[in-house]
C-alpha cells in the first residue's frame, strides 16, 4: 500500500502545475525548420500529453484526399478499385482549413456535395502512338505519347464560387511526379474525383504527417574517469559526436560532449571493463519531436493544429458537462 | 465528426447503486488513448482524487471506461471538469510557447524560411 502511495506521488510530482508550474519550466526549443520536416525539443511536460500530441498529428489533424472516383473510362490495364485506390492515397495540395466535413447522413448521401465541402479534379488522358518516332526503336518514351500517367495529369475543376475564393492559388497534387499508371497506345482514362475532408482515424490517406514520432533525450554520465586505451573503446562504443576525448595533463580524458546525437545502442554493456562506467538513461520530461509533413500544410501549421484539437476535444466534454448538468 | 440526424450521446454517466456520487464512472464516446490517458494525468494531479483510470472495453468500439473515485463527498464531476480544464490551459499554454518560439525563429531566419499564412 505504501508503495502505490509511493508511485501515485511521484506521479502528482513529476511535473508539478500550479506555483511551480508547467508554466515555469516548459519551454520548446525549434531546432531545425524548414517547409517539410520539423525538429524541435519540448521540455517540462509529461509523456502523456506528448503522447496525446504525436496521436492527433497522425489521426486527427484533418486534411483534403481524393474519397469519390466517378470512372467514366478505364480502358487501361490497372482495374477500376486498383486505380481508385491509388488515386486516394495522392496528397492534395489544400488547404483543410478552407473546409467543411461532409455531412453525413442518410438525406445528403445523393447528393454530389457543395462546393464548401468538396474539391472536384480530372483525370482525363489518351494514350497515342508517336507518329515522329523512328521505326526501330524499341524505347517506350519515344514510341508513345502519355504513356505514364502521372499527378500532374491531374487537372483541378472549380465548383460553385471556388475560382473566386481560390483565385491566387491553384488545387493540385503535392508533388507532380507520382506515377499512378501506365498505358499503351488506344487505352485511355476519364475519372473524375471528389476530395473530402477527413482525418487519419478514418483512412490513412488523410494523414497529414509521413510521419511525426518523439524521442527522449538520453542522460550519459560517467560514473569513473575513463582514461587512455579504455576511452578510446569508449567512444567507439556510442555514436559518432557523443563523447570527445581531452588531453588533460598529459593523459587522455573521455568526456561526455553531447548526448542528444545518441542513439542509445548500449554498445558499451558489451564490454566487461566498461559497463559499470558509464550510466545510460533518459530525461524523462525532454522529448525530440521530429515531423515530416507531406506536404499539405507546413510542419508548423501542423503542430499548431493538433494543439488546438486537443483544445477542441476538452472543450466539446466540458460543454457537455455543463448541458447535463443543466438538465 | 459526430452524426447530425440522430442524437448519439457523447458523454454517459454511470453510478452503482448505493454508492455516493463520489465513484462514477463515465462513458466518453469517440475517445481513445489519446485523451484518456492525457486527462487521466491531469486528474491524477488533483489532491482529492482517490482513483482515477481509464479502460478500452474493446478495441473495436472507439469508446472508453473512465473512472474517478474521489476521497470525501466530492461528486465526481469536479475532478471531471477540473481536469478538462486545466488540460486545456496547459493546450493553451504550449501553444503560447511553440508560437513564440517559432516567431523567434523566423527572426533569426528570415530570408531563409518561407513565409507562409500562420494562424
Amino acid at each position: 500500500m505504501a508503495e502505490t502511495m509511493n508511485i501515485v506521488e511521484e506521479i502528482r510530482n513529476r511535473v508539478i502545475l500550479g506555483e511551480y508550474n508547467v508554466k515555469n519550466n516548459f519551454r520548446i526549443d525549434i531546432v531545425h525548420l524548414d517547409e517539410s520536416t520539423m525538429e524541435f525539443d519540448m521540455v517540462g511536460i509529461d509523456a502523456a500529453i506528448a503522447n496525446a500530441f504525436r496521436r492527433i498529428l497522425l489521426a486527427e489533424v484533418p486534411t483534403m484526399a481524393i474519397e469519390k472516383v466517378f470512372i467514366y473510362n478505364n480502358t487501361s490495364i490497372v482495374q477500376d478499385e486498383v486505380l481508385a485506390h491509388r488515386l486516394g492515397l495522392v496528397p492534395i495540395k489544400a488547404d483543410p482549413r478552407l473546409f467543411e466535413y461532409r455531412s453525413t447522413g442518410e438525406a445528403s448521401a445523393e447528393e454530389e456535395g457543395s462546393e464548401i465541402d468538396t474539391i472536384q479534379l480530372q483525370l482525363k488522358i489518351k494514350c497515342s502512338r508517336n507518329p515522329r518516332a523512328t521505326k526501330d526503336s524499341a524505347d517506350p518514351r519515344e514510341l508513345y505519347l502519355n504513356h505514364m500517367v502521372y499527378s500532374r495529369d491531374i487537372k483541378w475543376v472549380p465548383i460553385g464560387n471556388q475560382a473566386d475564393v481560390f483565385a491566387d492559388s491553384v488545387i493540385a497534387p503535392v508533388h507532380d511526379d507520382i506515377l499512378i499508371a501506365q498505358l499503351r497506345p488506344g487505352q485511355e482514362l476519364d475519372v473524375i474525383m471528389h476530395c473530402v475532408k477527413g482525418i487519419g482515424q478514418d483512412h490513412a490517406k488523410f494523414s497529414p504527417v509521413a510521419t511525426a514520432s518523439y524521442r527522449l533525450l538520453p542522460d550519459i554520465t560517467l560514473l569513473e574517469p575513463v582514461e587512455g586505451e579504455r576511452a578510446e573503446r569508449l567512444k567507439r562504443c556510442f555514436s559518432r559526436g557523443v563523447i570527445d576525448i581531452q588531453d588533460v595533463a598529459g593523459k587522455k580524458v573521455a568526456k561526455v560532449v553531447d548526448s542528444r546525437l545518441d542513439t542509445c545502442s548500449r554498445e558499451f554493456l558489451r564490454h566487461d571493463d566498461l559497463k559499470n562506467a558509464v550510466k545510460l538513461a533518459r530525461f524523462r520530461d525532454h522529448f525530440i519531436f521530429t515531423v515530416e509533413s507531406t506536404g499539405i500544410l507546413p510542419p508548423d501549421v501542423l503542430v499548431t493544429e493538433a494543439i488546438k484539437v486537443l483544445m477542441v476535444k476538452c472543450q466539446r466534454f466540458l460543454s457537455e458537462l455543463d448541458s447535463t448538468d443543466l438538465e | 465528426m459526430a452524426g447530425e440526424g440522430e442524437k448519439k450521446p457523447v458523454l454517459e454517466m454511470v453510478q452503482a447503486d448505493g454508492a455516493d456520487e463520489g465513484c462514477v464512472t463515465f462513458v466518453l464516446h469517440n475517445e481513445d488513448h489519446t485523451l484518456g490517458n492525457s486527462l487521466r494525468y491531469m486528474i491524477m494531479k488533483t489532491a482529492d482524487v482517490d482513483f482515477c483510470g481509464y479502460t478500452i472495453t474493446h478495441p473495436s468500439e472507439s469508446k472508453i471506461n473512465f473512472r474517478i473515485q474521489t476521497r470525501g463527498s466530492i461528486p465526481a464531476t469536479e475532478p471531471l471538469r477540473s481536469g478538462l480544464n486545466e488540460l486545456s490551459d496547459v493546450c493553451q499554454h504550449v501553444l503560447n510557447t511553440f508560437q513564440v518560439s517559432l516567431s523567434i525563429t523566423y527572426e533569426i531566419n528570415c530570408p531563409v524560411v518561407v513565409q507562409h499564412t500562420s494562424v
